[in-house]
């Protein structure tokens, strides 16, 4: 079988560790080749290793069979090998087009051959099926839109090797599945593709075989028929992994949070983000709220956390009235909240994870007297939590935020959210972007909140997440509850029927 | 390609630990711009270059205690306008209107100086307190903007900057010009800060007491930043807002605060100056302070950091005097005036080196927590528990 990429013997150090250790990659032609592993395994390293942005100790990288010294990006992509990052690298203000040709232009006399270019665009969007309009700004298209104009990119350098660094983490599931018929396609017409990821659902969707990376070292490449995903995660984490949490059969109590008749407008059209909801989470219950993303989740979550002002209908938290309560008095008399993008909302990258772990205590006497912060009482805190969350870092409590992993990183909100001890606890994607361990440490804990007798709202897009945990799902599409559902009676097809609005109940609080 | 290894290896280590960083691209940034000042010269006047170079550089030692007492005298008011834009840094904050801010609080110094000798000993302390009132109103007002109108703050202080200085021109005129020299009156001899005995240490400077009360400020700065709930609101907006904000920080008191408290000090700025005792008087003319703009310079180069400030402001304060020295030569004054500039600006380009140093801590720090995501990481590297990170 004919190679097209081999990375033979590959190993990188780093001061103090070995990112990667004898690792051996060989795509063949045309094959969708899984580069799984969990975060930190040295997938990222490998890869930078291809596209010459670290030089390998030791290890050599060979092209259709020829051995190839790749110094720089530059000469990977003259190679033909392109990436879709995980966070894209587009022009906001530049539209499709421009974004797809920027760095390659054909130039005439100093000036832009526009039309030439986009009838190639054109005509590569309509041989892959990546639909596009050329004319759109990046800025008002969606997400999943966005990654086309990505691969396009690539198909526009005329890439032969194409990789794709976690693809789906942004994506819908809708989105997802025309991902994975678009990789398909790709490689159909002649492109190999190198998909890394650490979700071994769309492995077995989608590639050929998968290369398996644990901590630096390469445990082994598979046929990905002849694997069972129980198998690959073993591969991957190096022990066991549940993939259902075990819950205690617990009947729900009393209730804890209600919401009544909740709406907000979105500002510019005459349709409401939110539509006269109405919902109650009780103690000792996972409420589970599934939808496609888009459909009011976000606007959900800010409304009952207070982030933004609602425009009708009541909150209430153990009978007290909180509708026009402000964040603080919600922080603070036991609401938590596990936001959706913890980097923007959930953490101030560059404080120091003690001082994140009392961002919303950090006023309380615990922590500060006429003003003055108690840093021995801070810094003893966090190590306390720490140890009780097996939060880890490079300098304990001093590490700053933003050079954690993400696993760790939702530890440290998670840590701070729980150690609130609140009444209602207000999750939302928490295992967005996190391995597996990590999932599986995130979804433990909640059960464990559900289990001590706190209502849980979980705000998710995972099917199998909500399937998972929820004692009780509500479905919401286009601002408005359409379903509430019992996960022991339904199938995960049936919630999909609700999510994309072809099923509708009359849902009553 | 080896020797570029080295090179590489070396800033690493210097950069591993915090704060160097800051510190060696400052570092860098002067050296860049020293560099690029002496070929100006050489350009401009071969046979003098490097005498004039020498003697820029010599700065406060041209003169004895007097050209050093001067130094000091000098960076007093940039100290000032250095915290004032680094505070507002440190809340994501740009105050480009020091210089309005500045102008303000020297015009109501100026005024409680010559009108008011009645107060006694008390008249500059009570100077200093109005400039303080007056720069903090005038902070205010872009933050007020910002935070409730969500108008950039660089804008309205640009604009504060304009009304201040034309206010303060009309208000002279209306109290206390003097006629013959078109500029403000003389102040009592009470409205002067006294030397506190700078004056004995450097003698035949126009050092004073200003300079002890810019320190007090420095330290006062560096208490409320990094010891104070109160900084830790500020720092927490100017890093993400949106945090701040789910963490219950309420975000427009904390603007306008920060841009409040950053006009003081500027408005501080402008007092401690025109109460130096120096014989320096407002001039009614259409010009910004350029005290102002040099306080960005100031706070970039010291890293928005209150006692790297400190530092940055005597540096600056150090080749302004030099400067002032280059006029043995043949260097026209306003040369001398285009070589320190290059040297401030090229020093206040330090945050984009700092920038890159920082960036190659991140991606080495973010290695060094993949061996730390698992105990077993560490057997597999052949290493033993507890060793250094």
């Amino acid at each position: 079988m004919d190679y097209i990429i081999e990375m033979l013997n590959i190993r990188k150090e780093f001061p103090g560790i070995v990112a990667n250790d004898d690792i051996t990659l060989q795509i063949r032609k045309t094959e969708i080749h899984a580069l799984l592993g969990e975060n930190g395994a040295g997938k990222s390293t490998l890869m930078s290793v291809l596209f010459g942005l670290y030089k390998p100790e030791k290890g050599i990288i060979k092209l259709r069979g020829k051995q190839v010294n790749i110094t720089d990006p530059k000469t990977a992509s003259h190679l033909g090998i392109g990436m879709v990052h995980q966070h894209f690298k587009l022009v906001d203000d530049f539209t499709v087009l421009e974004n797809i040709i920027l760095g390659a232009e054909t130039v005439k006399n100093g000036f832009l051959k526009m039309d030439e270019a986009k009838k190639k665009v054109v005509e590569l969007s309509n041989r892959y099926k990546l639909y596009i309009d050329p004319d759109a700004k990046v800025s008002s298209i969606t997400v999943g839109m966005q990654q086309r104009v990505e691969i396009l990119k690539m198909l526009y350098r005329d890439n032969e090797i194409l990789i794709f660094d976690e693809p789906t983490a942004v994506l819908t599931p809708q989105e997802i599945d025309e991902l994975m018929n678009i990789m398909k396609e790709l490689s159909k017409e002649g492109k190999s593709l190198v998909f890394i990821t650490h979700k071994l659902e769309e492995i077995k969707k989608v590639a050929d075989r998968v290369t398996v990376l644990r901590r630096g070292k390469g445990i082994g490449t598979y046929n990905v028929k002849d694997v069972t995903k129980e198998f690959l995660s073993e591969m991957m984490v190096g022990r066991k992994v549940q993939f259902t949490v075990d819950k205690k059969n617990i009947p729900p109590k009393e209730i804890i949070f209600e919401v009544k008749n909740l709406s907000m407008k979105t500002k510019g059209t005459t349709r409401n983000a939110i539509n006269n909801i109405s919902f109650n989470v009780r103690k000792n219950e996972i409420v589970c709220i599934a939808g496609i993303d888009g459909n009011g989740q976000s606007e959900l979550v800010y409304a009952l956390t207070g982030l933004k002002h609602i425009d009708g209908g009541q909150i209430l938290v153990n009978g007290e009235d909180w509708t026009k309560k402000s964040i603080r008095y919600r922080n603070s008399h036991g609401m938590s909240h596990i936001p959706e993008d913890r980097h923007k909302y959930g953490l101030v990258l560059e404080y120091s994870m003690a001082y994140n772990l009392i961002l919303q205590s950090y006023f309380t006497e615990r922590f500060q007297k006429n003003g003055f912060l108690k840093k021995k009482s801070i810094f003893s805190y966090a190590d306390n939590l720490i140890k009780k969350f097996d939060i880890r870092s490079g300098q304990g409590s001093q590490t700053v935020t933003r050079s954690m992993s993400g696993g760790n990183q939702q530890k440290v909100i998670l840590a701070r959210e729980i150690d609130k001890n609140p009444s209602i606890m207000i999750a939302v994607q928490p295992a967005r972007g996190l391995d597996v361990g990590a999932t599986e440490f995130i979804h433990k804990q909640l059960v464990a909140q559900r289990d001590a007798g706190k209502a849980v709202l979980l705000i998710s897009l995972e099917l199998e997440e909500v399937m998972n945990l929820s004692d009780r799902i509500l479905v919401i599409y286009e601002g408005e509850l359409v379903g509430e559902l019992n996960p022991k009676k339904v199938t995960i097809q049936e919630v999909g029927l609700y999510m994309a609005g072809a099923k509708r109940d009359e849902v009553k609080a | 390609m080896n020797n570029q290894n080295s090179i590489n290896q070396f800033f690493d280590r210097l950069s591993r630990k915090k704060g160097t960083a800051s510190l060696l691209s400052s570092l860098i940034a002067i050296g860049i711009g020293l560099v690029i000042g002496l070929i100006i010269l050489l350009i401009s006047n071969p046979e003098e270059a490097f005498a004039g170079f020498f003697t820029m550089l010599s700065g406060g030692l041209n003169d004895g205690t007097r050209s050093f007492g001067n130094v000091f005298y000098i960076a007093t008011p940039i100290i000032m306008t250095g915290l004032a834009v680094g505070f507002a840094f440190k809340t994501g904050l740009f105050n480009i209107g020091a210089s309005g801010q500045f102008i303000v609080g020297a015009y109501v110094a100026v005024l409680i100086g010559v009108k008011l000798p009645v107060l006694g000993g008390f008249q500059w302390i009570i100077g200093i307190l109005a400039a303080m009132l007056a720069g903090a109103i005038w902070g205010a007002i872009p933050g007020l903007l910002k935070a409730f109108l969500n108008v950039h703050e660089v804008i309205a202080s640009i604009m504060m900057n304009y009304i201040g200085m034309y206010l303060v021109n009309y208000l002279i005129k209306q109290t206390v010009l003097n006629v013959y020299t078109n500029r403000s009156l003389p102040v009592a001899s009470t409205a002067n800060i006294p030397k506190m005995g700078l004056t004995a240490i450097f003698p035949g400077s126009s050092i004073n007491g200003g300079l002890l009360v810019a320190i007090l400020f420095v330290i006062l700065m560096y208490i409320i930043l990094e010891k104070t709930t109160f900084g830790y609101e500020l720092k927490a907006c100017g890093y993400n807002r949106y945090a701040a904000k789910y963490a219950g920080i309420n975000e427009a008191r904390s603007i306008i605060l920060s841009m409040a408290i950053s006009g003081m000090l500027a408005g501080v700025g402008g007092a401690l100056f025109y109460l130096s005792g120096a014989g320096v008087y407002i001039e009614v003319v259409d010009v910004l302070a350029s005290q102002g703009f040099t306080g960005i310079s100031v706070s970039l180069l010291g890293m928005s950091n209150p006692i790297g400030i400190l530092f940055s402001g005597i540096f600056i304060a150090w080749l302004q005097i030099g400067g002032f020295y280059m006029q043995r030569y043949s260097f026209v004054p306003e040369f001398i005036q285009i070589i320190t500039a290059i040297i401030i600006y090229c020093s206040a380009a330090s945050l984009l080196i700092r920038n890159y140093l920082e960036l190659k801590k991140i991606n080495r720090d973010e290695k060094r927590s993949l061996d730390l995501i698992d105990d077993t990481a560490e057997i597999v590297n052949g290493k033993n528990e507890g060793g250094e990170n």
